[in-house]
């Protein structure tokens, strides 16, 4: 990097091409935009158009900004990170955890007072429900993944990010889709596919970042310094390269026109809920479940500042979870049309999976021995602690659900929805909140937190709360499968 | 800095390193948990045992059966059996005894009824509410007032083929729209409701003409509804002389019969439910009507538990209330 | 070392590590997807199922948009309990025409897979305008809107292009006569009931939402809601022939 002076100033073929394609796209999306089936196309035509206006814009006003040379990847030998991405997605997850959990709020006060749907369509608990799904686990889980992602390979890596404008537009791109979807959902814009609800315009869109996403991943771990790979980079492998399958067979759908929102998916019926519930579990699988136990990977040793409790059972685990996760789909499904083998196929797996499962959990919480002391003052590492736990209680849980006489008394019932909060709220949402408290300081070069007291605060709300929704679901949702099959003594239904 | 750095012994643990490390991160050389792997290595013992015996691995043309040749499809077929089996004698006595024999055999009549009462929730609720006592529209059952008639076989006929249905042998009449087809003036139709209202001894408005009321009613409206508003259950006109009211009795809601006409669509059952399925509710749905030995057992309460079973078993059910016969038994 | 030591070629090379991850993730989804498109019995045959007329897709589609699969499941499950109170199992088959399929996994309200023919019209009209006015206690929102946004006629055209192009055997005569089936379906006692009947079998034909002026989308939902369930006849039906 010796001749930075002398090199003349030059656009990027990166620069160049994306403020090219970009422009083009928004005028495409103008036409679009005018000759657009419904209003509500119409208005996401705009913002499609007003997004790739404003990049272009940005892209060619950054090009005069920026010296000749783009930045250094080390700087004195030093790896010279590219922390802005993951700052901009570490306050996106905060915001959008904020909205995913005041939407939860509303819809639960929406079954209990009905007039809460203000009888207007965009707040009817039918689309809210999706918005609150979508926010909790893509925008703000999302978000969370990516900015931990970009910054643990950086720095498990010891290089910086592949990519000038890639990183960012990853992440800009990302929540610019989650825009998309959100407001697509209230304008009664979906797919009709649980976890899937996005239309195929946000996901052709959503296919071009995520390709991206993996490519600046992958190029990063390729740049390693380190001669091993380190675990967690494992999991977010293969949790970025298994959503992109999952997301490209169950979002195959064909539009009616360009010009309108609608499409249909090329699955039909029992084959469709087959696709469908591939997806949807190994969205838990490999977004909700591969995805954090990276997270778990670099924050809990980093932050109880103890090695790894076993490197022997991370391989183990790692193979089994992905291998396994794939086949249980159909728990999702039991006593349904699908036929009975596919349903004993998902059955067994789901119990084959409990132990590669637990073996993460053991990997989080053995981490701490010799630092359990920790737990006592560190709130942050208590919230890791405790999401960690509650993975463990969720994958038990769950396997326990996968057996078709216990499924077929807690399958659309409120158990589910516990079974969900203590997987998605106590593990995700709670190591999500420790990542985010580590990461806070680091990035912007605080000694602390601003408050350690605050977090306690938050530990103590936060599992209060919880414990009390899933407990409250769990006994909700037994007692609901059990009168559903009461019978009278006489043999007739309650 | 650590490329390939040598494994070291943990101070704490005393277990050795890989020896690699990310970030200062380093891993520990322990061995699987024993509990662990054995208990991973049970769970595949048990898939493998499971796919043995149930139906598990698709192949070319078809897939594994399983040793114990069992299949949702027959499995319920099975259960349904059982629980024949175990109402058994009573239902086929159901089937083949008519209606007043049951109603004259306390025990068949007793089982009738929890049948009943169970179809009724999954399927009548919905219009004539949960215990029976209807809505705007929908007749209450409770009470002895009948628009098609209240004896068994006029019950009966009433379930098995419904009002206006989709039956072609279920009740027809309807109600004129006078208003909107042209037949009667505003003023005039106003002039007649005020008569209805009279007829069962409610108020009349100020400035209320009842004798023109009168007239209209007799050319009118007399030829189903009877000369005194006494009703007619063989066009189902219902009785406008008692207090029970099938749409309402304020001014407004009797214009708007008046004016739109009325044909409440009752569903013709017998399109889905079984025969003794339709008896049985039509025992059960006649003994609501101020029969007073149903009464007794009623406890003071509505008729039936007050919730509706189908689907929307919120914990409200939790009070659902048992029916007398049926607890005791 | 051991064979722990040979771990090291994934931690090693990223990828080798991408490929190994690949192949491992592939083989259940292969296995448990592939299957259903070629065995035989995972689609059952039976008579009667035929695909959705233009007037019920349309319903379809608002069913999808305004999401009541949230709360409502369309599988009635081999269970005695499901059997007694929601009516026959549902069958693979009764859903094969269905893009996206809707059986739902959450039972806030009832099953509807078959509601069929269960309640009048103008139950559901009000029950969508105001659930509590007829069922008092129901937490289900209101659905006023529908019965004021008008169904885009000369659109399903478009919509059933699609699907045939998926494999739902819609004709090229279904497809050009759709606009005219649709608004045949809206009516009371329109004159070409007959031969909409003979292309859809079973349609019923009538002014759902009691509006004659303007084809609703209440009228489209309503005439969905009415003809779930209902076209297999199970007096036919072969329990025996289609285990599986
Ligand atoms: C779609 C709503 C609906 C459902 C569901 C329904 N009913 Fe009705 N039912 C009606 C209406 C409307 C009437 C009144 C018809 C009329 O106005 O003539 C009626 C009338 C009746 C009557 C005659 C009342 C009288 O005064 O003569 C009986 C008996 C009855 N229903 C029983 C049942 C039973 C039993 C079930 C369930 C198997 C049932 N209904 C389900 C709408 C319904
Ligand atoms: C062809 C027979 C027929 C004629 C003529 C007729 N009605 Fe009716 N009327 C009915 C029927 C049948 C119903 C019940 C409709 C239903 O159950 O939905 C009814 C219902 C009513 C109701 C509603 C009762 C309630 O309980 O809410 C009123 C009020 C009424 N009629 C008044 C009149 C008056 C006034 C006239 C003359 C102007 C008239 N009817 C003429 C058959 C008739
Ligand atoms: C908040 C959850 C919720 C949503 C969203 C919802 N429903 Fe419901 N639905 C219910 C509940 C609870 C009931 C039972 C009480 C009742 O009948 O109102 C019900 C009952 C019904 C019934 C009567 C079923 C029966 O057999 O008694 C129909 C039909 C129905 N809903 C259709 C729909 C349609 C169509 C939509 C979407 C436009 C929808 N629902 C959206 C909760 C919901
Ligand atoms: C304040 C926190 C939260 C509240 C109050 C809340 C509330 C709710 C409610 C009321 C429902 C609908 C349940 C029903 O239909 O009966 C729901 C569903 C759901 N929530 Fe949450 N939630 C919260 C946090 C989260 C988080 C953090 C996640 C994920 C990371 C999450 C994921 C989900 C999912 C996946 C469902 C759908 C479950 C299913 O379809 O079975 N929630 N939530
Ligand atoms: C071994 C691991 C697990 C197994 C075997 C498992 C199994 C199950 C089962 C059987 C159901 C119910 C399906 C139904 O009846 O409809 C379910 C639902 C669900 N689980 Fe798990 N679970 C596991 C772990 C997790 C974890 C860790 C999370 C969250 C992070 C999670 C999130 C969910 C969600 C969101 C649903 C609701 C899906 C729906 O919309 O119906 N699961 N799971
Ligand atoms: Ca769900
Ligand atoms: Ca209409
Ligand atoms: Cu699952």
């Amino acid at each position: 990097m010796a001749h930075t002076a002398t090199t003349p100033k030059g656009m990027t073929f990166g620069e160049a091409g994306c403020s090219l394609v970009f422009v083009a796209m928004a005028f495409l999306s103008i036409i679009i935009a005018a000759k657009a089936y419904t209003p509500e196309y119409a208005f996401h035509a705009y913002l499609y158009a007003a997004a790739f206006g404003v990049a272009a814009f940005k892209i060619v006003d950054r090009y005069y900004d920026r010296p000749n040379d783009l930045p250094p990847l080390t700087i004195n030998g030093k790896p010279n990170y590219n922390m802005g991405p993951v700052k901009f997605a570490t306050i996106a997850a905060v915001v959008w955890g904020i909205a995913g959990f005041t939407i939860g709020l509303l819809i639960a006060l929406q079954l209990a007072f009905p007039a809460l749907n203000f009888d207007t369509a965009w707040l009817s608990f039918g689309r809210m429900r999706p918005l609150h799904t979508s926010a909790v686990i893509f925008a703000f889980g999302g978000n969370v993944l990516i900015a931990t992602s970009f910054y643990v390979v950086q720095r498990t890596c010891r290089a910086r990010l592949v990519g000038d404008l890639a990183p960012w537009f990853v992440v800009l791109g990302y929540n610019f889709f989650i825009v998309i979807a959100g407001t697509g959902y209230l304008l009664g814009i979906t797919q009709g596919k649980e976890y899937a609800e996005p239309e195929w315009y946000a996901d052709l869109w959503l296919t071009v970042v995520w390709v991206t996403y993996f490519l600046v991943f992958l190029g990063t771990v390729m740049r390693r310094k380190e001669p091993h790979i380190y675990v967690a980079n494992w999991f977010y492998l293969a949790f970025i390269l298994t959503i992109a399958v999952l997301h490209l067979g169950n979002s195959a759908t064909i539009p009616v026109s360009i010009f309108s929102p609608k499409s249909y998916i090329v699955w039909a019926g029992v084959q469709d809920a087959m696709v469908q519930w591939w997806y949807g579990h190994n969205a838990v699988g490999f977004f909700l479940t591969a995805g954090f136990l990276a997270i778990m990977y670099y924050f809990i040793p980093k932050r109880a500042e103890r090695p790894v409790y076993s490197y022997r059972l991370s391989i183990i685990h790692f193979w089994a979870l992905i291998f396994m996760y794939i086949w249980a789909g159909p728990h999702h499904l039991h006593y349904t049309a699908l036929p009975d083998w596919a349903q004993t196929l998902g059955m067994t797996f789901s119990i084959m999976l409990w132990m590669p499962s637990w073996g993460g959990m053991i990997n989080g919480l053995m981490t701490l021995s010799g630092a359990w002391d920790k737990l006592r003052t560190d709130p942050v590492l208590r919230l890791m602690v405790v999401s960690v736990a509650f993975y463990g209680m969720a994958t038990f849980e769950g396997p326990l659900m996968s057996v078709k006489a216990v499924n077929s008394l807690s399958h659309y019932t409120d158990w589910t929805i516990g079974h969900v909060h203590s997987g998605a709220l106590g593990w995700v949402a709670y190591i999500s909140f420790g990542a985010i408290y580590c990461l806070a300081p680091w990035l912007w070069n605080k000694k602390e937190l601003y408050s350690l007291k605050a977090v306690s605060w938050h530990f103590w709300i936060s599992t209060l709360g919880i414990v009390l929704y899933i407990s409250a679901m769990w006994v909700a949702g037994i007692l609901q499968g059990l009168m559903w099959r009461a019978y009278t003594s006489l043999g007739f239904l309650e | 800095m650590s490329q390939e750095t040598h494994e070291q012994i943990d101070a704490v643990t005393g277990v050795s390193t890989t020896g690699h490390s990310w970030d200062e991160i380093q891993e520990l050389n322990n061995p699987l948990p024993r509990w662990w792997l054995w208990s991973f290595y049970a769970t595949i013992v048990w898939a493998i045992a499971y796919c043995i015996a149930y139906p598990a691995w698709p192949l070319v043309s078809s897939y594994t059966k399983g040793v114990l040749d069992w299949h949702s499809r027959e499995a319920i077929v099975q259960d349904l059996d059982a629980l024949k089996a175990q109402r058994a004698g009573t239902t086929a006595k159901l089937a083949h005894a008519s209606l007043e024999e049951i109603r004259q055999d306390p025990e068949l009549f007793a089982f009738a009824r929890a049948q009943g009462k169970a179809a009724f929730g999954d399927n009548c609720a919905g219009c004539h509410g949960a215990g029976g006592a209807g809505a705007k529209g929908y007749p209450n059952l409770n009470d002895d007032d009948w628009l098609w008639g209240g004896s068994l076989t006029d019950v009966e006929k009433t379930i098995r083929f419904g009002a206006r249905s989709t039956s072609d042998k279920g009740h027809q009449g309807t109600m004129p729209a006078f208003g909107r087809d042209g037949m009667l003036k505003r003023q005039e139709l106003a002039h007649t409701a005020d008569y209805v209202r009279s007829l069962s001894g409610l108020p009349a408005e100020k400035g209320a003409d009842l004798a023109a009321g009168a007239k209209v009613f007799a050319e009118n409206c007399a030829a189903c509804h009877g000369d005194k508003g006494q009703g007619n259950k063989e066009l189902g006109a219902p009785n406008l002389s008692d207090k029970i009211w099938l749409f309402g009795s304020d001014k407004a809601t009797i214009m708007e019969s008046l004016w739109n006409g009325r044909g409440g669509v009752m569903p013709a059952w017998s399109e889905r439910l079984d025969d003794t399925t339709v008896k049985a509710l039509t025992l059960y749905v006649n003994s609501l009507g101020g029969r007073p030995e149903a009464l007794r057992t009623r406890n003071g309460h509505s008729a039936v538990g007050n919730e509706r079973p189908a689907g929307n078993c919120r914990p409200l059910a939790l009070t659902q209330i048992k029916e007398g016969p049926q607890s005791s038994s | 070392m051991s064979l722990w030591s040979r771990h090291k070629i994934f931690e090693t090379n990223s990828i080798i590590l991408l490929i190994g991850t690949l192949f491992v993730i592939s083989i259940g989804g292969l296995v448990e997807i592939v299957p259903l498109f070629y065995l035989k019995s995972t689609i059952e045959k039976v008579e009667g199922v035929r695909p959705y007329t233009p007037l019920e897709l349309a319903g379809r589609n608002v069913y999808v948009r305004e999401g009541c699969y949230n709360c409502h499941s369309q599988m009635v499950r081999p269970l005695r309990d499901e059997v007694e109170r929601y009516g026959h199992y549902s069958l693979a088959a009764e859903s094969m025409y269905d893009r996206p399929f809707q059986w739902g996994s959450k039972r806030t309200g009832p099953d509807l897979a078959r509601v069929g023919n269960k309640y009048s019209d103008e139950w559901h009209r009000d029950h969508l305008k105001d659930p509590r006015a007829v069922v008092p206690g129901s937490i289900m929102p209101s659905y006023p809107w529908l019965a004021e946004r008008e169904v885009d006629v000369g659109r399903v055209k478009e919509d059933m292009n699609v699907q045939a192009a998926l494999g739902v055997p819609y004709s090229p005569e279904m497809i050009a006569k759709a606009a005219s089936d649709l608004k045949t379906q809206a009516a009371t006692d329109d004159s070409n009931a007959t031969t909409l009947a003979e292309r859809y079998p079973k349609a019923a034909a009538r002014d759902f939402d009691a509006n004659p002026q303007r084809i609703t989308e209440a009228d489209a939902l309503i005439a969905y809601l009415q003809m779930l369930g209902t076209q297999v006849d199970f007096k036919l039906y072969d329990n025996k022939a289609n285990v599986r």
